[in-house]
C-alpha cells in the first residue's frame, strides 16, 4: 500500500514496495500515457515529472516516492492539452508513431521550466530520450519555438 | 451493402465491453476511442457510400484505411487521396480501419492490408482514389435525382453539391442515405495531379493531438474487463526448446495465476499485472534444450560468409558483358571487402497482443503492419477457421518491418489464451525478449572488384554478395533455383524498381547464399541498405583510385540513368559540392534507387584528432514520382536519416553461444538528439510513376557519411557499425 499524489489527486495504490512507479502508474492507476520502452532508464518513454523534475520511472521503486511529492503524468500536464509544449508539438506536427512522445514532451516541459531560454546545446544535453521514428529535428524546433515565445518560465 | 451488415453482433458486443472497461477504470478513467471497428461500422446505422467512404448526416466523412499507421503518415496521405477525389470538406474528415475479417467476408474489398516496402500509398493510390471518385459521383447523382436534373449539370466542392442553373445546393450529409442506394458507377476518371487541392499539399497529420496528451491507445495500453497479463521467455537460442520448468517455485508469488508452456520453445507466466508476471518469470527456473545452434557465434558466421565471397556457386542478379575478362585485362584493379551486421528493429513499443479465445471464436488486438497476416496467424494458432477469428489493428508504436511478415507474438498470445479460454490475455514482450527474439536485418559480406582503364575509366565491376536471404527465411517458396531476387535490391538491371544507376560496360553481381540460424526479417530499407553502402562506398574508392572527383566519376557512368543523375545533381548543387567548407569539415556523396524512388545524399562531417565523428549537415534529395504530402515526406526523410545513422554508428547484434548478446538500449545504442545533424530535403517529383518514401533514404545515410569520413581521415571504413572503428587519421 502506498499513497501517491498524481496529477493533483491523492491515491492509495496496492503494489509491492519495489514495483517500479511506471507499472504502478500504468497498471494500478490506469494511466497509460506513460510508456514502457526499456526498463533500464535508457529511452525515457516512462518519464514523468516529480516535483517538476523529469524522472524515469521504470527503475524507480514506488516506495521511493513520498505522498508529498507531486507526480505529473502526460495526462496531467494540462487539463486540455494546451500546455505550451503540447501546443508547439501540434504546431510542428512532431510525433510520428508517437510512442516516445509523452516522455519527450514531459522532458521538454521540465527543461523549459528550469531553463526558459535553452541553447541548442542545452537541448541536446537534456533531451536524451530515444525516438526510433526520428523526430529529433522537430522536437528541437518545437522547444526553440516555446523558448522564443516566452510562454514558460515567467511564473 | 451498408455498414450495418458488416458490423457483426460479436463486434458490437466486444466494443461495448471495451467501453465498459474505460468507464470502470474509476477516478482516473478517461474516455478513449479504441480503434477497433470504428464508429461508423459499430453504429450500424450510417450507410456507407462505398467501401472507402462513409458520410454522416452531419457531413462528417469517414475514410476507411486498410494500411496501417505506424508513424509514417500513411493514414493522412491515403485520406488526402480519397478526399481529393471526393471533393469533400477536409476539416470534416476522420479515418477508420476496416478489420481483416470484414474484408475477407466482403471478398477482400479493401485489397491488400500489408504495410511494408514503402507501398502504403504507391500500391493503393489508384483504387482508393477511384473509391473517392465513385462516391462523389454517387452523391452528385443523388442530388441530381432529387432536383430531377442531369447529374452533368451539377458540381461538388467541399461537401456541397450545386446546381448552378437553378441556384440550388445540398450538403453531402443530406444526400448520403440516397447516394448509398445507388449503383456504383463503372467508369470513373481520376483528376490530373496538377489539379489537386487536398492531395499534394503539406497538410498536418490527422492523428497528432492524441499523441501529445496521453489519449492515444497503443496495443500495450489495452484494457479489458477480467484481462490477465502475460510475460514470456522463448528459448534464447533460435531453434532450441524448453526442456523443463519448475512452476511450483513461482506459483505462490503475488498475482500469479498460470505458468504455461507456449509451443515447444516458450514459457509464459500469466498474472494480474504485467509487472507481477515479469517478476515471477524472472524467478522461474527454466531448463532449455539449446541444440546444435548453441555452437554458433558471430565469428563462425563471419568465417562462413567469408568463404562465400570466393565460392564457385552463386546466383546471378545482374550481368552485362564479361566482367571477369574486363578485370583480367584491366590496366588497374581495385578490390575491397565490406560487411554488414545483424540488427534489431528496436521499435519503441515492444511486441504485444491481446487475445480472447473460446472454442467458438478467437479474437486478437495487436499493432500490426498487416492485419490479414495477423488474422492468418490467429487462425493458425487457434485451430479455428479464419471466419471464426478476427484481428483488430491498433496503431503501432513503431513497425520498421518487424510487425509485418511474421506474427510470432500473435501465435504466442493465442497459444496462451487457448489455455485460459474466456479470459482476455495481454502479452507484452520485455525489451530483453524483444532484442533477443527479433527478425534481424540480414547479415552479409561483399567483395567488390573494379577494373579501370589507363585513363581511370571504369570498365568492369564484379560484386559478390555472400550471406543471408530474407526470403529464404520468410517465404522460401519465392526462392527459385537458389536465387533470392530481393537480395539484389538497388542493383537490378534498368527498370522501375531498385535499379542500379550506372552504365557499367562489364558487370557481374552475384550472391552466394549463406543462411545462419538467426531468423532474418524485412528491416526498414531492407537489402537496399547494405547494397548501397557496398556499391556507393566502392564507387568512391574507385574514384579516388582513378584520381577523379567522386561526383564526376559517377556522372560519367550515368548518361543513360537520368533520374538517378537528377537527384545526385540536386544534392551536389544544394550542398555546394566542390565549394570550400569550414576548416576540418568534409563531404561525402552517394545515390541509390529503391522502393520505386530515386534518392541521393551529401553528408558533411568532421573527425576530431581523437577520432570523434560529428555529422554537421545532411542534404537529401528524393524523386518519388508523385508527392501526396510534402510535409510528411520531409519528416520521413529526416526519420530515415535517424534510422540509417543509428545503424551506421551503433547498429549491431552479435551472436554468442547461438543467442543474441545485446539485450537493451545500453548495449544497442541508437542515435539521439545530440548527434542529429541538420537535414535539408529536396523533394523533386518528376511525375509519371509512384515511388515510396518511408525507406529509400535510409540507404544513403551511411555511405554519404562513410565517404565523408574517408575525405576527412583517409580511412575507408568497410565494416559497420562505426562504433567499432578507429577514426583517428590514418
Amino acid at each position: 500500500m502506498a499513497k501517491l499524489n498524481v496529477n493533483g489527486k491523492t491515491l492509495d495504490v496496492q503494489a509491492a514496495d519495489d514495483t517500479p512507479l511506471l507499472w504502478v502508474i500504468r497498471e494500478q492507476i490506469g494511466l497509460t500515457g506513460t510508456k514502457y520502452g526499456c526498463g533500464v532508464a535508457q529511452c525515457g518513454a516512462c518519464t514523468v515529472l516529480i516535483d517538476g523534475v523529469a524522472t524515469r520511472t521504470c527503475v524507480l521503486p514506488v516506495n521511493a516516492v513520498t505522498p508529498e511529492q507531486k507526480i505529473v503524468t502526460i495526462e496531467g500536464l494540462s487539463p486540455d492539452g494546451s500546455h505550451p509544449v503540447q501546443l508547439a508539438w501540434i504546431a510542428h506536427d512532431v510525433p510520428q508513431c508517437g510512442f516516445c512522445q509523452s516522455g519527450m514532451i514531459l522532458t521538454a516541459a521540465a527543461l523549459l521550466q528550469a531553463n526558459p531560454k535553452p541553447s541548442e546545446a542545452d537541448i541536446a544535453n537534456e533531451m536524451t530520450n530515444i525516438c526510433r521514428c526520428g523526430t529529433y529535428t522537430r522536437v528541437k524546433a518545437a522547444i526553440l519555438d516555446v523558448a522564443a515565445s516566452g510562454a514558460l518560465g515567467r511564473g | 451493402m451498408t455498414s450495418a451488415s458488416i458490423a457483426s453482433s460479436t463486434t458490437l458486443s466486444r466494443r461495448s465491453l471495451l467501453a465498459g472497461s474505460a468507464a470502470a477504470a474509476g477516478a482516473f478513467s478517461f474516455g478513449f476511442a479504441i480503434p477497433l471497428t470504428g464508429e461508423a461500422l459499430a453504429q450500424g446505422v450510417t450507410p456507407e457510400i462505398n467501401a472507402w467512404v462513409v458520410v454522416h448526416p452531419d457531413d462528417k466523412v469517414v475514410i476507411r484505411i486498410a494500411r496501417s499507421e505506424m508513424g509514417q503518415g500513411t493514414l493522412t496521405g491515403l485520406a488526402q487521396l480519397v478526399a481529393e477525389e471526393l471533393n469533400c470538406d477536409w476539416s470534416k474528415v476522420t479515418t477508420e480501419y476496416p478489420t481483416p475479417g470484414q474484408s475477407l467476408a466482403r471478398n477482400r474489398v479493401w485489397g491488400n492490408f500489408s504495410t511494408g516496402g514503402s507501398r502504403g500509398i504507391r500500391e493503393s493510390h489508384d483504387y482508393v482514389r477511384k473509391g473517392g471518385v465513385a462516391a462523389r459521383m454517387m452523391l452528385i447523382q443523388a442530388a441530381a435525382n432529387e432536383w430531377k436534373v442531369p447529374a452533368a449539370e451539377c458540381t461538388a466542392q467541399k461537401s456541397v453539391i450545386t446546381h448552378k442553373a437553378s441556384g440550388r445546393s445540398l450538403r453531402y450529409g443530406q444526400v448520403a442515405a440516397e447516394a448509398a442506394k445507388l449503383e456504383a458507377p463503372k467508369d470513373v476518371a481520376l483528376k490530373d495531379p496538377k489539379d489537386w487541392t487536398i492531395a499534394g499539399k503539406p497538410l498536418p497529420r490527422l492523428d497528432t493531438a492524441d499523441k501529445t496528451n496521453g489519449k492515444k491507445i497503443y496495443g500495450m495500453d489495452l484494457k479489458m474487463p477480467g484481462m490477465l497479463n502475460a510475460a514470456i521467455k522463448d528459448c534464447p537460442v533460435f531453434g532450441g526448446k524448453v526442456k523443463s520448468f519448475d512452476a511450483a517455485v513461482v506459483r505462490a508469488m503475488p498475482g500469479v495465476r498460470h505458468v504455461l508452456p507456449v509451443g515447444e520453445s516458450g514459457v509464459a507466466v500469466v498474472a494480474e499485472t504485467w509487472w507481477q508476471a515479469k517478476t515471477a518469470l524472472d524467478a522461474l527456473p527454466i531448463e532449455w534444450d539449446e541444440g546444435e545452434n548453441a555452437k554458433v557465434s558471430s565469428a563462425s558466421i563471419a568465417a562462413w560468409l567469408k568463404e562465400g565471397l570466393d565460392a564457385p556457386q552463386a546466383a546471378i542478379g545482374n550481368q552485362v558483358g564479361d566482367a571477369k575478362a574486363a578485370i583480367a585485362n584491366a590496366a588497374r584493379t581495385v578490390e575491397a571487402v565490406y560487411s554488414y551486421p545483424f540488427q534489431n528493429h528496436a521499435t519503441m513499443e515492444t511486441m504485444n497482443a491481446t487475445a480472447l479465445y473460446t472454442p467458438e471464436r478467437c479474437e486478437v488486438w495487436t499493432p500490426t503492419q498487416n492485419g490479414e497476416a495477423a488474422l492468418a496467424a490467429t487462425a493458425e494458432a487457434s485451430g479455428l477457421p479464419p471466419s471464426k477469428c478476427e484481428a483488430y489493428k491498433i496503431d503501432l508504436g513503431g513497425g520498421f518491418g518487424r510487425r509485418g511478415a511474421v506474427h510470432d507474438w500473435v501465435r504466442q498470445v493465442v497459444l496462451i489464451a487457448k489455455q485460459v479460454p474466456g479470459t482476455p490475455i495481454k502479452l507484452i514482450w520485455s525489451r530483453e525478449e524483444d532484442m533477443t527474439h527479433g527478425r534481424y536485418h540480414p547479415i552479409t559480406q561483399c567483395k567488390l572488384t573494379g577494373a579501370l582503364d589507363k585513363d581511370g575509366n571504369l570498365t568492369g565491376l564484379h560484386m559478390r554478395i555472400s550471406g543471408q536471404s530474407i526470403l529464404a527465411g520468410i517465404a522460401p517458396r519465392s526462392i527459385q533455383n537458389g536465387r533470392d531476387p530481393a537480395v539484389f535490391q538497388g542493383l537490378n538491371p534498368p527498370g522501375p524498381e531498385a535499379s542500379i544507376g550506372y552504365g557499367i560496360p562489364n558487370l557481374l553481381i552475384d550472391h552466394a547464399m549463406r543462411n545462419p540460424h538467426v531468423p532474418p526479417g524485412f528491416w526498414r530499407g531492407v537489402n537496399l541498405n547494405q547494397n548501397t553502402i557496398y556499391l556507393e562506398s566502392f564507387m568512391d574508392e574507385m574514384a579516388h583510385a582513378a584520381g577523379k572527383d567522386p561526383l564526376e566519376f559517377r556522372r560519367a557512368l550515368m548518361k543513360n540513368h537520368p533520374k538517378h543523375l537528377a537527384v545526385l545533381n540536386a544534392v551536389a548543387e544544394k550542398a555546394g559540392w566542390g565549394k570550400p567548407l569550414p576548416e576540418g569539415v568534409y563531404r561525402g556523396i552517394c545515390q541509390t534507387m529503391g522502393f520505386g524512388s530515386y534518392v541521393a545524399g551529401v553528408a558533411e562531417v568532421s573527425v576530431s584528432p581523437e577520432g570523434k565523428l560529428k555529422i554537421h549537415r545532411i542534404v537529401a534529395a528524393t524523386d518519388p514520382g508523385h508527392v501526396v504530402n510534402p510535409a510528411q515526406i520531409e519528416r520521413q526523410v529526416e526519420g530515415s536519416f535517424v534510422y540509417g545513422l543509428s545503424a551506421a554508428l551503433y547498429g549491431e547484434c552479435t551472436v554468442k553461444d547461438g543467442r543474441m548478446v545485446e539485450e537493451n538500449f545500453d548495449a544497442y545504442n541508437v542515435l539521439r538528439l545530440d548527434e542529429m545533424p541538420a537535414v535539408e530535403t529536396v523533394i523533386m517529383p518528376s511525375g509519371g510513376f509512384w515511388g515510396g518514401v518511408g525507406e529509400p533514404t535510409i540507404a544513403v545515410a551511411a555511405p554519404a557519411v562513410l565517404n565523408a569520413i574517408f575525405a576527412a581521415t583517409g580511412k575507408r571504413i568497410r565494416d559497420l557499425p562505426l562504433k567499432n572503428a578507429d577514426l583517428r587519421k590514418a
